[in-house]
């Protein structure tokens, strides 16, 4: 059989809906990641060594093993400790936290690469270490990394498509089950890779505004 | 407080990094409204003992004290967070290279550490940069990120940011030696100004005749001691010790 894309219409109403679950958790997850990244960059440069040493594993385990493993565990395995999150919760943490892990790298290395006279300056006005840090420091660090994240966003919104497998109706998932009752794997999943593409876009475009925003307060 | 101290007073400053020691037992008074200018060849410890007075580089011997109070004092460590933080409300310092705060406006600049530490309300943070900005006639550009200034007009945006936090002395630690020469004099005249108000300053420089012109007492550093200290007539015209001669006779010759 040949490819017909006329059945198309007939599923839009689907396929846009899990669009929507795709977009909703890459912003939600991509928020989680962006703070927790902070957070984490700055427990592993400036925490006491009793915090520092056991975030050390956390943050191993995150990197070290594959994202599918690291949602089958949050969704199925939590539930036997008696956290019983929803689908997509699950899917929000996952995906947040294994990109925290990456994003962190990357702030650690720009705190570390900010002018030590900045943190001088601060502290000659009087500021407080984690004054100078919140204020003048990290505000720095994160504009600096803004096109490194970037980059992990795009790879966050495409590794999205995971949580399909703790039964979320993102968009992929969506492009499966109508495959499943129409037959047309082809024509729904170029519709789904056409999706995507359109939100990659997107987030490309925020990023761009971003960057020209913060392009001046170098 | 026990003792009988001057406004400004460094007592046996010493500091070593292993076995070499940058400062040998330095002392120095400074009394309010004075304005002292330490000069020395590179590596004589000048910016060293400079950056000791606001703690920025601890001293491993000697006292620092700041209008009766003790700034190094020996206190546990969080008492001494808090009690150096409020130490060095007090006392301004202005860097060879500015240290603007590049993703903050002028005004931000100057506002950030008195909104943040004297909890000032949006208002009086508006006055005070306003105030602190016309002084140094930066007032115009109180909307510009430091990227659109040139190294003259962050020089002096940097001074009203430490102006602002309202400070009984002033550190100025080569305070024009990044500035390209024709954007020095509008950095020196702001210093001038500040010593018309009779501000406390310490500043390390390399411009003999802003020294000659402005100070009070001249220090000559070097290797870690002060070879020789007086009035700036009489350490410029007359010095008396052979190191200090040396290094006038250098460095007069090679700045004209």
């Amino acid at each position: 059989m040949g490819l017909d894309f006329s059945i198309v219409p007939k599923y839009m109403d689907i396929i846009l809906l899990g669009c929507a679950w795709t977009l909703g958790i890459t912003v939600a997850a991509a928020l989680l990641s962006f703070v927790g990244g902070i957070v984490f960059a700055v427990i592993a440069l400036y925490a006491p060594w009793i915090i520092r040493q056991p975030f050390r594993l956390v943050e191993w385990v995150f990197m070290g093993t594959p994202l599918l493993l690291q949602l089958f565990l949050i969704y199925f395995g939590l539930v036997q400790i008696g956290i019983d999150l929803p689908a997509f919760v699950a899917g929000i943490i996952g995906l947040g936290l294994h990109f925290a892990v990456y994003n962190s790298e990357l702030i650690q290395t720009a705190i570390l690469a900010v002018d030590k006279g900045q943190m001088e300056a601060a502290r000659t006005l009087g500021l407080s270490r984690g004054q100078a840090l919140r204020k003048v420091v990290i505000p720095q660090a994160v504009r600096d990394v803004i096109p490194p994240i970037g980059n992990n966003m795009i790879a966050l919104l495409k590794d999205s498509a995971l949580v399909s497998v703790i039964g979320v109706s993102e968009l992929t998932l969506s492009a499966q089950r109508i495959i499943g009752k129409t037959y047309r794997p082809f024509e729904f999943y170029v519709l789904a890779a056409a999706f995507y593409y359109v939100i990659n876009l997107g987030m490309e475009w925020v990023q761009r505004r971003i960057e020209r925003r913060i392009s001046l307060s170098r | 407080m026990t003792d009988q101290t001057a406004f400004v007073d460094i007592r046996h400053a010493q500091k070593s990094y292993g076995a070499l020691e940058v400062l040998k037992d330095i002392s120095l008074t400074v009394e309010q409204g004075q304005i002292v200018a330490i000069i020395g060849p590179s590596g004589s410890g000048k910016s060293t003992l400079l950056r000791a007075i606001n703690d920025l580089d601890a001293l491993t011997g000697g006292e620092i004290w700041l209008d009766g109070v003790q700034v190094n004092k020996s206190l546990p460590h969080r008492q001494y967070e808090k009690h150096i933080n409020e130490m060095r409300q007090q006392i301004g310092m202005v860097f060879q290279h500015f240290n603007l705060f590049p993703h903050l406006t002028v005004r931000e600049n100057v506002t950030m550490a008195p909104t943040l530490l004297k909890g000032l309300s949006k208002d009086a943070a508006e006055q005070l940069a306003r105030e602190q900005l016309d002084h140094v006639g930066m007032l115009d550009r109180i909307d510009y990120y430091p990227s659109q200034l040139s190294g003259g007009q962050k020089q002096r945006v940097a001074i009203a940011r430490a102006l602002a936090m309202k400070p009984k002395l002033m550190l100025f630690d080569e305070a024009t030696s990044a500035l390209d020469p024709e954007l020095v004099d509008e950095v020196n005249q702001v210093m001038k100004k500040l010593a018309e108000d009779q501000m406390t300053m310490i500043i390390v420089t390399h411009e003999m005749d802003f020294a000659a012109a402005v100070c009070d007492r001249v220090l000559f550093m070097d290797q870690g001691v002060v070879v020789e200290e007086g009035p700036p007539e009489v350490v410029f015209r007359n010095p008396t010790q052979q190191r200090t001669k040396e290094f006038l006779r250098k460095h007069l010759a090679g700045a004209k």
